[in-house]
């Protein structure tokens, strides 16, 4: 890629992974052309008028006299500039129905169905399937086969939230009382960030998610690993750490399948370790954060659910190990 | 001039008070975790034995969002189960002026820690000690004995009683 | 009798003169404060209230840039963050803009424009200013006690209903509506009857000025539209209050409702807000091109048409929620229709200065700032009407800088070229012009350095209404520009201010007509006297005092000894019958005193709402019992009028 100014330019005021610009999806590709089509148009509208506007300044603040003689030719102009504008306001409308269809369009042949489920301040999701032992939930990390259509089916369990991956299509509202469907699809693999975009209390700051494309086979293998419970923990330490987490406020929220943690209050936590953010895309997924997470959430993330924990170092060392190996 | 001075003084004194309704405390000390002074019997025929008087008063019960964190806690750590929605089911209910082991904010919070016999589980460490004086509130608040403008209105689902704040005041029979 | 007599100009008497004066005097001391009622005294104290309220608004909006400055700051947590951007929409929204725009300016200026002695129905004047004022107050008392509502200016159920909102933050935000709601209301029914019944004679609707033009069609807006808003948050505070289920989905309420009424009214807020900069921008381009405005029909038809098509746009607030395809297609060519009349306007007032002789005062700088500013919100605007542009940066900064964009370049761009075209009218002083131009090139710069920035954050992802947000997300240094740039825009409304205080003691004397503008304000004093005008104009043409015949003839035998002004009938303004209008009086103040202790007590308890209703009932009462020298003035004209008979 060429490194000139403007492009330089251009990714400072447009740049960035969470891009309406950087379109990874048929619908936002379509949005994207949409976007560039107005941007010019739009441009050229600006440039006209304030050409207009400071030739009128410049030819007049001189004037000796006005100038009525020449009314009836502005009157033609006006109207003829208001035509131009009638059109060009029409051809939008046109590009408008034409993309929502196409960005909206349900596809549900050969799709995937997940549901979302919005929280204060985090994602449920829910891969359904007519086998329930089939069924995966996860949270805050969706991953979807390449090329393939999802159809995303959305609800609230509490306020409003709106899901909005800007590299994969426009946003959803989440209305409690309300299940809506849309459809996404990513063209390559790679990781893409998506974030709320309803105002919905405290944390609406740090509601985050990422949607994750993998190659057909490395999504089935995902799949396949989500659905067995939790792995046993096969040394005393992470024994330890299970037992800190059944005997803990742990258990009061989060689920770990395979253990008696059986409470969907909170983010599913039978498989923490192999997704790559914790609370809801704030931090990385590393030991260091979440041993700040657990003990200090209320200063990470002030307001949201989770309590603050006060845990024994010995303790908080085997929790993190066990969880660590929660893949 | 000295009734302006009440009325200025009682205006600011409302003030106040609206700011310890209003306050959003994330991270803050409970009253106590000391539940060693609980002196509640366990005694089969006679339950509850003798209450002593409680003095710890909870500051909770004036912060209109500890209450309502209580209250969500209330569904969400399943004391609907048994309790429901105050009525009482399986468990006794909770808007009535009936306290087996004690109706005061210290009593409500030892038992819930402590755990009673016939079926109350013991949440010792499981719940935290912020969170346990909010569902202590938020159980007050169900036989309205809280200020109505910091008990909760309805919430958002299938109504089945009057909301908290419009409860009548069951005060606790000694 | 025929009213006017077509005889020219007599010099009236000195002791007429005088007799008029004490007539029309506002009522002195601290007491008298509390019993005004003329429109000059009235609007004076909105347009500096609200002027206050925008310092205010102003100075969230610099903590919220200081909060924004860098990822992950501390200094404000989210709680507080909450409340201030929540109060700095409300305030901005609801205690500035409409009552600036609409009730400040017209209330001042429609009167004088029109050429009258006072607004129709001085007393609810009163009572309006009093109940904006005590509902402005209230919620910004309950800020600074930590009770700032919470859920955004909108309130969106359920974040702001009873579940998710605990404690009496949203009640004050839903009691506010009301307040400010009835006193706008209360202005715009006095607005439509004073245009309609009290214009000069001559002043046919075609001749109307611009500005009153907009002022009155901003009135049926507001008629049309604050019943939405008021019914949506009684609605709100009825679920929080009284546990009804107008939005609870469980009983059969909906969540989308809620949003379906507000921008019912919101939307048309926005007009409401705007439509009377455009009329300050008609007025402005007239007078410093020095001639009649380019295209007065299509202009009047063009605010007419904004005004209609206000109603039928309000869906694209909500083109995210899922409604159904077709539905959303007709509200997106909606809203790019009413594009069209914004841009048949802007083509005219640039012929129009194409066709005059520019004088490049303040006032018509600050038009120059409006046209590029409002000119690009525009086209913003026009992009958010496509839906899949629509549903990609809805709720972004894209979105912050669309709506700054087209409300401070549509109102407050104009509204500040206003202040320097009508100072010398109210105070009869200028304004510092080295001082206004500082004033103008900082604001400017500053805004455009605040607010440019924040479309390439809407287009890098950053959503709106977050406290916060991550270093790694590249959001950064834009913010870091905005939040200079807002630094500029505090500087230069400071400079503002000193000008103000400055030029009100200091400043050149303006006399009658500094700017030799055309419209019916400028044919009286600086500042104008109580009773307005010494003898009541007549009108010969669009700008009154530019079309006015060499013997213009004035309006005779109207009273001087009583507050008698002349009714002229509804299309073309003939001289129709004389009025009295009110005395002073201190009810409208008890009124709204007990006014304000009904919706404040009815936040805290159902009850509030019943034993409320007694002092308003008393305080009514006493307000239009018929007596004292309003009941005396009666009696002579009456028996005046049976001896004639």
């Amino acid at each position: 890629m060429k490194h000139s100014a403007f492009s330089n330019l251009g990714s400072f005021l447009l740049g960035g992974n969470h891009s309406v610009t950087s379109p990874a999806s048929p619908q936002a590709h379509q949005i994207n052309g949409i976007w560039w089509l107005m941007f010019w148009v739009c441009g050229a509208a600006f440039v006209l008028t304030m050409l207009s506007m400071a030739g009128a300044i410049w030819r007049r603040r001189k004037a000796i006299e006005v100038d009525h003689a020449r009314d009836s030719r502005r009157a033609a102009f006006v109207a003829l500039a208001s035509g131009i504008v009638v059109v060009v306001l029409f051809v939008f409308l046109v590009a408008s129905a034409v993309g929502m269809k196409k960005t909206e369009y349900i596809e549900t042949r050969n799709a995937l169905t997940i549901q979302i489920i919005g929280h204060q301040w985090w994602w449920e999701i829910i891969y359904n399937d007519p086998v329930p032992s089939q069924i995966v939930t996860t949270a805050n990390e969706i991953h979807v086969p390449v090329g393939k259509p999802v159809l995303i089916l959305t609800s609230s369990r509490d306020v409003i939230h709106s899901f909005w991956a800007p590299n994969l299509n426009g946003k959803r509202d989440l209305i409690p009382g309300y299940q809506t469907a849309f459809w996404i699809q990513a063209d390559h693999p790679g990781v893409y960030r998506g974030q709320c975009a309803e105002f919905c209390g405290h944390q609406h700051a740090h509601m985050g998610f990422e949607v994750i494309a993998d190659p057909a086979g490395k999504y089935e293998q995902w799949k396949a690993a989500q659905i067995l419970p939790a792995k046993e923990p096969e040394d005393d330490v992470k024994r330890h750490g299970r037992e800190v987490f059944l005997s803990h406020p742990c258990v009061m929220c989060h689920t770990i399948r395979g253990t008696d943690a059986g409470s969907r209050v909170g983010p599913d936590l039978t498989h923490l370790a192999s997704r790559g953010t914790i609370a809801a895309g704030t931090l990385k997924n590393t030991t260091g954060n979440l041993a700040g997470w657990i003990m200090n959430s209320q200063s990470i993330k002030p307001g949201n659910h989770m309590p603050s924990m006060s845990l024994q170092p010995d303790d908080l060392q085997a929790l993190l190990a066990y969880l660590g190996s929660l893949q | 001039m000295k009734r302006l001075y009440f009325i200025v003084i009682g205006f600011v004194a409302l003030l106040l008070a609206s700011c310890e309704r209003e306050q959003r405390r994330f991270q803050q000390g409970a009253p106590s975790t000391d539940t060693s002074q609980s002196h509640a019997s366990m005694d089969e025929i006679y339950p509850g034995g003798a209450r002593p008087p409680s003095n710890v008063a909870n500051v909770y019960e004036e912060n209109a969002y500890m209450v309502s964190e209580g209250k969500r806690l209330y569904e969400q750590y399943n004391c609907v189960g048994c309790h429901f929605h105050g009525g009482g089911g399986i468990g006794p209910p909770l808007m009535d002026a009936d306290w087996i082991y004690g109706g005061e904010p210290q009593n409500i919070h030892d038992t819930i820690v402590e755990g009673r016999p016939n079926g109350m589980p013991s949440f010792r460490g499981k719940i935290p000690d912020q969170q346990v004086w909010e569902i202590t509130a938020y159980v007050r608040s169900m036989s309205g004995l809280l200020r109505k403008d910091v008990a909760p209105g309805r919430s958002d689902d299938m109504s089945i009683k009057k909301p908290e704040e419009s409860q009548k005041p069951e005060p606790p029979k000694k | 009798m025929n009213p006017v007599d077509t005889k020219p100009i007599e010099r009236s008497a000195t002791d007429e003169l005088l007799q008029l004066a004490e007539t029309w005097r506002e009522p002195p001391g601290f007491w008298g404060w509390f019993r005004c009622v003329h429109h000059q005294t009235i609007g004076k104290r909105y347009i500096v209230t609200a002027f206050i309220f925008f310092l205010l608004g102003g100075i969230l909006a610099a903590l919220m840039r200081m909060q924004l400055i860098r990822p992950e700051n501390r200094f404000l947590g989210p709680d507080l963050y909450n409340q201030i951007f929540t109060m700095h929409g409300t305030t901005m929204m609801f205690l500035f803009a409409v009552p600036m725009m609409f009730e400040a300016l017209a209330v001042y200026l429609v009167p004088l424009m029109v050429g009258t002695r006072n607004i129709a129905f001085p007393r609810l004047n009163a009572y309006s200013y009093y109940l904006y004022l005590f509902g402005a107050i209230m919620v910004w008392v309950a800020l600074l006690t930590n009770t700032g509502p919470d859920a955004g200016w909108f309130s969106y159920v359920p974040l702001s209903g009873p579940g998710f909102a605990p404690g009496k933050r949203v009640d004050f935000w839903a009691q506010m509506i009301t307040f400010t709601e009835v006193s706008a209301l209360a202005v715009a029914v006095e607005i439509v009857v004073t245009v309609f019944k009290l214009r000069a004679p001559g002043m046919s609707l075609n001749r109307l000025p611009m500005m009153v033009w907009a002022e009155t069609i901003v009135s049926f807006l507001v008629i049309f539209a604050m019943p939405a808003i008021m019914l949506s948050s009684s609605m709100l505070i009825l679920d929080r209050l009284v546990s009804t289920h107008f939005f609870n989905p469980a009983e059969g309420g909906d969540a989308l409702l809620y949003q379906h009424l507000f921008w019912f009214f919101g939307h048309p807020e926005v007009y409401i807000i705007f439509i009377p900069g455009l009329g300050i921008v008609s007025t402005i381009v007239a007078t410093f091109s020095r001639r009649h405005i380019f295209g007065y029909m299509v202009l009047v038809l063009s605010l007419i048409a904004t005004g209609f098509l206000g109603f039928g746009v309000w869906v694209h607030h909500m083109f995210a929620t899922g409604i159904a395809g077709m539905g959303r297609s007709f509200f997106s060519a909606a809203s790019m229709m009413i594009s069209i009349p914004t841009t048949v306007q802007i083509f005219c007032w640039l012929a129009t200065l194409w066709g005059g002789k520019l004088n490049i005062k303040l006032p018509l700088l600050w038009i120059f700032g409006f046209f590029f500013v409002l000119v690009m919100g525009g086209l913003t605007g026009v992009m958010l009407g496509v839906i899949p542009v629509d549903i990609q940066v809805h709720d972004t900064y894209f979105v912050v800088a669309h709506f700054h964009y087209v409300l401070i370049g549509g109102a407050v761009f104009p509204l500040f070229g206003g202040f320097y075209y009508w100072f010398p009218k109210i105070t009869g002083r200028m304004l510092n012009h080295t001082l206004g131009n500082w004033h103008f090139w900082l604001f400017s710069i500053g805004f455009n350095m605040t607010f440019f920035p924040m479309h390439s954050l809407g287009l890098k992802g950053m959503p709106r209404r977050i406290y916060t947000y991550q270093p790694e997300m590249g959001w950064t240094t834009l913010n870091r520009i905005a939040t200079f740039g807002a630094g500029l825009m505090f500087i230069a409304v400071l400079l503002f201010l000193i000008n103000v205080f400055w030029s009100r003691r200091r400043g050149v004397v303006a006399g009658e007509n500094p700017w030799g503008a055309g419209t019916l304000e400028w044919a009286t004093s600086s500042p104008p006297p109580p009773y307005n005008f010494v003898e009541l104009p007549t009108v010969n043409g669009r700008e009154a005092v530019w079309d006015a015949a060499p013997n213009q003839p004035v309006v005779r035998g109207l009273r001087t000894d009583m507050r008698e002004v002349l009714a002229t009938n509804v299309l073309d303004a003939d001289p129709d019958h004389k009025e009295l209008m009110p005395e002073p009086t201190i009810w409208p103040f008890l009124a709204a005193l007990a006014t304000t202790f009904l919706f404040i007590a009815s936040i805290f308890t159902p009850w509030g709402l019943v034993w409320g209703l007694f002092p308003v009932a008393v305080t009514m009462t006493g307000w239009f019992w018929p007596k004292g020298k309003d009941k005396v003035n009666q009696e002579i004209v009456e028996a005046e009028d049976a001896a004639r008979a």
